[in-house]
This record gives structure tokens, C-alpha cells and sequence, in this order.
């Protein structure tokens, strides 16, 4: 794929105006531009502050429940007859996803800041439910923007964030869906810029949020391997996760991006399929500019953002987050994608061979572990990252199957 | 600051032009394609002859962030006949085809421009008429983007500058802009709150302290006396989203264009440019 130089190292990005190559940057109003410049200056300071990252330790630990674990998934391996598979468990943490880690780290930040109002954006809900629970915990309002079809997808979480004492927004314009969550947040932020702090849920918007959001959840990759050393006492082969912004598998990816024997496997939402309504930007879409970024986007001739469709709502955007767009370019990640009938094979047999409801976003990644796995020799090992638990989904789930939940 | 070029030259003949007059300029927007095509351009044609000195003309884009609901559905409506930015920059060829003093301002968001090709999109809209550009969501932060291409090309790369733009960053919105400054109201979105006026007349102010371009204030802007209330301290005031509404409310279910419609919008436009005139201002010396 890459023509590029490739670099000594894929871990030093972004450069000081937020950019991955050609991808990142600060596309913003200049209403917001004094913001985020002060963002990344507070960014900066609590970085290299001990006290912060003591802080975060402490909440990770004792709040989040980390270290999630390293489980062999033993049936699951034995099933798919190749690779030894691991899953990264963090479904197990506090409100059931990963990320209440990014939440965690942009929630200490703005009480570093003195900003008492918080805002957010939400697809499938969970990352409004983590800012919704350290809003509650940490006494500071909260307000969650979610499109109006997510609203009545995700019920459940809807009334989760209700009971921590969140004002969930539901959100008319445009499709309905995350991207238009996001814009209205915009035009929150913007309105509301010198009390506001805008908790983004995953790596794309505006520099400093990719490279913010990234660092917060660099936890997951580097528990990963840690407990991987101790586990088989090497690193792993392979590792795969979903992408809708690519938190949850930057997470994941970052640490072992200069480890060039680990391949590495990011999976996009293919929706009906590539030919039909998906949600793959890197698959099917072309470099653009939105909410705050360049990056791959699905769009039409004209610069139109187009709808993306998945069955899982957290899944469901026509972008990508930008250091995904430049590993794509680079060829460093191999970006491959799930159709919404694979990733609900794939719930279902992980639900009956290892006893773990995975929510529909990570379910993708399984997909793709169900096809990778069996090509790899016994002794390779991959990890799957189970980035979300299902229970949010069994509606929708049993919606599609046609079964009734009583 | 970069030598100016030819083709900002209508931008300053009209604001020499109304200083003459001692008063401020009227500058509004519509949306191109809103309700369709012809209407949109009918209602361009008849915005100078209403009292507009200058005239915005925007690139509708889905995904709109700085925009509240007017000018927002605006954009949808455009984008379901069929409008983009090749038809756009068209209606802006025949606009120009019978006026060409009045300055063409194409006011959106990066995307379409993007795609479309940056060196293409400058020499296309330069071709057809446009004197500059308001592209929101391009800070001096990313000026290698557009701002310097377009000033290179001879078109006009118009800032916007916020309350939330201190002392210490206007030098920075300031440098390579040209044309004009327009000064946002409020902090937030087109067509939201009605701005404090004694505030933004001190804002135009300090802005005229570090720049001799004319400033212009829009965002809230609704009424022939709020037109007045801004035109005491602003050289322009800039009208958009109340313009929308009144379009709108002539629209037939289907959200197309009725007898009344461009009147609708050139009655409002009369009103405004009477709000503008009712406001004698020294003429420059």
C-alpha cells in the first residue's frame, strides 16, 4: 500500500500542529481556537505532572478495576483450531467498556482546568455513560448529546445516564446518528466555550483530542504486554480490534507499533456490505475534513458526508480517527472490515463456547479473529480486544434474530 | 500584509463607496440552491437592487457546525435538489453576468473545497465572479490550506474574529486576511442569540485599533433596528439567518418555492438597508 518513507518510529506523532502525515490538524471555528490552544497547554502540563498520572493510577485501580484481564479464551481456540487466542477483558471494567479510561484521564484534566460543565457525544452510549459516571462521582454536570435513532437503539443506556444525573440530549439533525451528536456538541462547545469542557469519547476531533485520547487509553496495550510477557513470556503475534474512531484499538495498537513482527489488525464495520450502506472510511472512503480533522471519510463527489450504516451504533461514523488514517497510508495496520452478519455469528459463539457477552462493536473484531485464527500456526498468539460488553445490545440483538426477550 | 489584488479591488470600490455615503454596508446571506436553483439565483439578482452592498452566498454543506437550525436546514434543502459546488460557482457566472460591482462572498465549511480540488476551486470561483471567501472552519492555524492559496490567486480570504479572540491572537486572525473582517457577535452559532450591542460596538473598536480593514458584525443580527443598533460603530453589517427564516415561512410542503418567496426576502432586505441608512456616519477623511 505505502509508496511513504517508512519512519524509524510510528510512536512519535503527532508533530506540534496535530498532524499524522497529512492527516489531524485543528479544523475548527476561531470561536474555539483560544480553547483548544488552552486545552493543549493544560494537556501539556499534567502530561509531565506526577501527581496527575498518580491520581490516575489510583482511580484506574481503585474506581475502574484495572488491570482488566489477559484471559485464554481455551474454547474459543479450540473451536477455531489455529492461534492460541487471548482476549484483553475490558468489558470488565466500571460501566462495562473501555472507555471509561479515556473519560477518567479528560475528567481529571478538567478539574485541573476549573471547568464545572461537561459535554459529550455519544453513538452507542457507553462513552456517555462513562462521562455520565465520573460526572456523577466527581459532582459535575453533565450533558450528552446522542442521535435521535441511537436514542431508541440503545435504550438501556439512555436510562443509565438518566439515573447519574445526566441530561442525554436527543439529537434531530441530519441522519440522526454519532456524526450529527458530535456537531450539535460543537455547537454546544461553542456557545457555551468559557465553563464548557468537551469530553470527546474517542481519537479524531481537533488536535490535541487524537493524541489526548490516545495516551489515556495506551493502558489497554500496555497491560497487554506486561501480562502477555508473564502469560507466555513473549510478545504477541498478532493483535485485532474494532474501529469505529479507533479508541479502543489504538489503545491496543499503539504500544507494540515499533514491535514489527506483531501484525496488527484494525476492523471497520462493513455495515450490508462494502457495495451497500457501511460504516468502513479506511475501506471505502476517500481524505477529507470534519469535525476538527483530516482524515478518511465516507462522502460523496461533491464533499457531502454520507451516511454511514452498522448494526452497532458504536461503530456507526463516516470517519476515522486520524493516526489510524496514516498507519493505513503507511501500511504499518492492515484495515479490514465485518459485515453486521458476521459480527453477529460472531457474538453468538463467543456467547455459547466462552461465556462472554461481547457488545456488538467487539463482536467485529471476533469476525475477524474467526477467519485469521484458523490460518495461524498453534503457536501464534493473538489477542482480541473485547473492548465493550453486550448487555446494551440484547435488544437490538434479539430484534434480529427474531427472538423475544420476555 | 499582503499586497492586495485586483480582485478584492469591488470589495473596497463598495466600502469607499458607502463611506461616501456615511453609512455602514448591508451585507446578507442565502444559501445557493435554496429553495432550488433559480429561485436562489432570482433572489441573489434581487438582493443589490433591495439595498445589499454585498453579498454572501453560501456553499451548502451536510454536516455544518457552526450554523443553528436555520441556515443548517437551509443547506438540506439545497443539497436535496441537487445543489453543489460546480452549480453553485454557476449560479455565481450568471449573477455575475449582469452585475459586476457588487462583491460575491462564498461563505462554508472546508470539505467541499477540499474535494473539489483546492488550485481548481480558486481558479473556478475566481473565473466566475467571486471576490472572497469565509470558510469557518479553517483557523489561521491551518492557513497553508486556503487562506494563502486564495490570497495568492487575487481572492479574498475572509476571518472571522470571535469575543473569544483576546488582544494577544488578533494579530494572528488578522495577518493574511483581507477584504474585510467579520466580527462574530456571540460566542455560538448563526441565528441563536440576539448579541449585547454596547458590547460589540467596544469589540469593533479594539479590532480597529489593529487593523485598517473595515470590520463587519453579524451573528444575531434579525431586524432593521438591530441593523441600526450595529451599524453606529461596524462599517457592515451582515444579515443570514433571518433571511433563511423569512424564505422559509413562504415554502409549500414540499419546501418549494411559492409567489411569495423572494419578496419575502427582499421586503426583510428593504427594511435592514433602511435600519443601515437610518445611521449617519462621518465619512472617512
Amino acid at each position: 500500500m505505502s509508496a511513504q518513507a517508512q519512519p524509524n518510529s510510528y510512536r512519535t506523532g503527532p508533530d506540534e500542529r496535530g498532524h499524522f502525515g497529512q492527516f489531524g490538524g485543528r479544523f475548527v471555528a476561531e470561536t474555539l481556537m483560544p480553547n483548544i490552544l488552552e486545552l493543549e497547554k493544560a494537556y501539556e502540563a499534567a502530561r509531565n505532572d506526577p501527581s496527575f498520572h498518580a491520581d490516575m493510577a489510583n482511580y484506574s485501580t481503585h474506581y475502574i478495576g484495572r488491570p482488566s484481564p489477559l484471559y485464554f479464551a481455551e474454547r474459543m481456540t479450540e473451536h477455531l483450531g489455529g492461534a492460541k487466542i487471548y482476549f484483553k477483558r475490558e468489558e470488565l471494567n466500571h460501566t462495562g467498556a473501555h472507555k471509561v479510561n479515556n473519560v477518567l484521564g479528560q475528567i481529571l484534566l478538567a478539574r485541573r482546568m476549573g471547568k464545572k460543565r461537561i459535554i459529550a457525544e455519544t453513538g452507542a452510549g457507553q462513552h456517555g455513560v462513562a462521562t455520565a459516571t465520573l460526572c456523577a462521582r466527581f459532582g459535575l454536570e453533565c450533558i450528552v448529546y446522542m442521535g435521535a435513532v441511537d436514542v431508541e437503539r440503545q435504550k438501556p443506556n439512555v436510562f443509565r445516564m438518566n439515573m447519574l444525573g445526566a441530561k442525554v440530549v436527543p439529537v434531530q439533525s441530519g441522519t440522526r446518528t454519532l456524526k450529527d451528536a458530535m456537531n450539535e456538541a460543537l455547537r454546544d462547545w461553542v456557545t457555551n466555550v468559557a465553563d464548557t469542557f468537551y469530553c470527546i469519547g474517542t481519537v479524531a476531533g481537533p488536535h490535541p483530542y487524537p493524541a489526548m485520547v490516545r495516551d489515556f487509553q495506551c493502558v489497554i496495550g500496555n497491560e497487554t504486554r506486561e501480562q502477555m510477557m508473564q502469560a507466555e513470556g513473549r510478545l504477541p503475534d498478532s493483535l485485532v480490534a474494532c474501529i469505529g474512531g479507533g479508541s479502543n484499538a489504538i489503545g491496543l495498537f499503539h504500544p507494540f507499533l515499533d514491535d514489527k513482527d506483531v501484525e496488527i489488525y484494525g476492523v471497520e464495520a462493513a455495515g450490508h456490505g462494502l457495495s451497500n450502506l457501511h460504516a468502513a472510511s479506511l475501506s471505502g472512503g476517500r481524505p477529507g475534513v470534519l469535525h476538527g480533522n483530516r482524515t478518511y471519510l465516507l462522502m460523496n463527489q461533491d464533499g457531502q458526508i454520507a451516511d454511514a450504516h452498522s448494526i452497532s451504533a458504536g461503530l456507526d461514523y463516516p470517519g476515522i480517527g486520524p493516526e489510524h488514517a496514516w498507519l493505513h497510508e503507511m501500511g504499518r495496520v492492515q484495515y479490514i472490515s465485518a459485515t453486521d452478519d458476521e459480527a453477529l455469528d460472531a457474538f453468538q459463539l463467543c456467547s455459547r463456547l466462552e461465556g462472554i457477552l461481547p457488545a456488538l462493536e467487539p463482536a467485529h473484531a471476533l469476525a475477524k479473529v474467526v477467519e485469521l485464527a484458523p490460518k495461524k500456526p498453534k503457536d501464534h498468539l493473538m489477542v482480541v480486544n473485547i473492548s465493550g460488553r453486550g448487555d446494551k445490545d440484547l435488544f437490538q440483538i434479539a430484534e434480529h434474530l427474531q427472538e423475544k426477550i420476555v | 500584509m499582503l499586497k492586495t489584488q485586483p480582485m478584492t479591488q469591488r470589495i473596497e470600490a463598495r466600502f469607499q463607496k458607502c463611506r461616501a455615503e456615511g453609512r455602514a454596508a448591508l451585507v446578507t446571506y442565502v444559501m445557493a440552491g435554496d429553495p432550488d436553483p433559480e429561485t436562489s439565483l432570482a433572489i441573489l439578482k434581487s438582493l443589490p437592487k433591495a439595498g445589499a452592498d454585498i453579498v454572501e452566498f453560501g456553499l451548502p454543506f451536510t454536516d455544518p457546525m457552526a450554523d443553528g437550525p436555520a441556515i443548517q436546514a437551509a443547506g438540506l434543502r439545497a443539497l436535496k435538489v441537487g445543489q453543489d459546488t460546480v452549480k453553485t460557482l454557476d449560479l455565481i457566472r450568471r449573477f455575475r453576468a449582469d452585475d459586476q460591482d457588487t462583491p460575491v462572498i462564498l461563505m462554508g465549511y472546508f470539505n467541499p473545497i477540499y474535494v473539489y480540488g483546492v488550485d481548481r476551486f480558486l481558479t473556478d470561483a475566481k473565473e466566475a465572479g467571486v471576490d472572497g471567501l469565509i470558510v469557518v472552519d479553517l483557523p489561521p492555524e491551518e492557513d497553508d490550506e486556503l487562506c494563502l492559496p486564495a490570497l495568492k490567486a487575487g481572492l479574498a480570504f475572509i476571518r472571522l474574529a470571535t469575543p473569544t479572540t483576546d488582544d494577544k491572537r488578533l494579530p494572528a486572525v488578522l495577518t493574511n486576511t483581507a477584504g474585510f473582517v467579520y466580527y462574530v457577535s456571540i460566542t455560538g452559532i448563526t441565528g441563536a442569540a440576539t448579541p449585547d450591542f454596547g458590547k460589540v460596538a467596544s469589540a469593533v473598536e479594539r479590532i480597529k485599533r489593529h487593523t485598517p480593514l473595515p470590520v463587519v458584525v453579524g451573528f444575531g443580527v434579525k431586524s432593521g433596528a438591530h441593523a441600526a443598533a450595529v451599524a453606529q460603530g461596524a462599517d457592515g453589517v451582515v444579515v443570514g439567518s433571518a433571511l433563511i427564516d423569512a424564505l422559509k415561512g413562504t415554502l409549500d410542503a414540499e419546501d418549494g418555492a411559492t409567489a411569495g418567496t423572494i419578496e419575502a426576502v427582499t421586503k426583510l432586505v428593504k427594511e435592514l438597508s433602511e435600519g443601515v441608512r437610518s445611521v449617519a456616519k462621518r465619512a472617512a477623511a
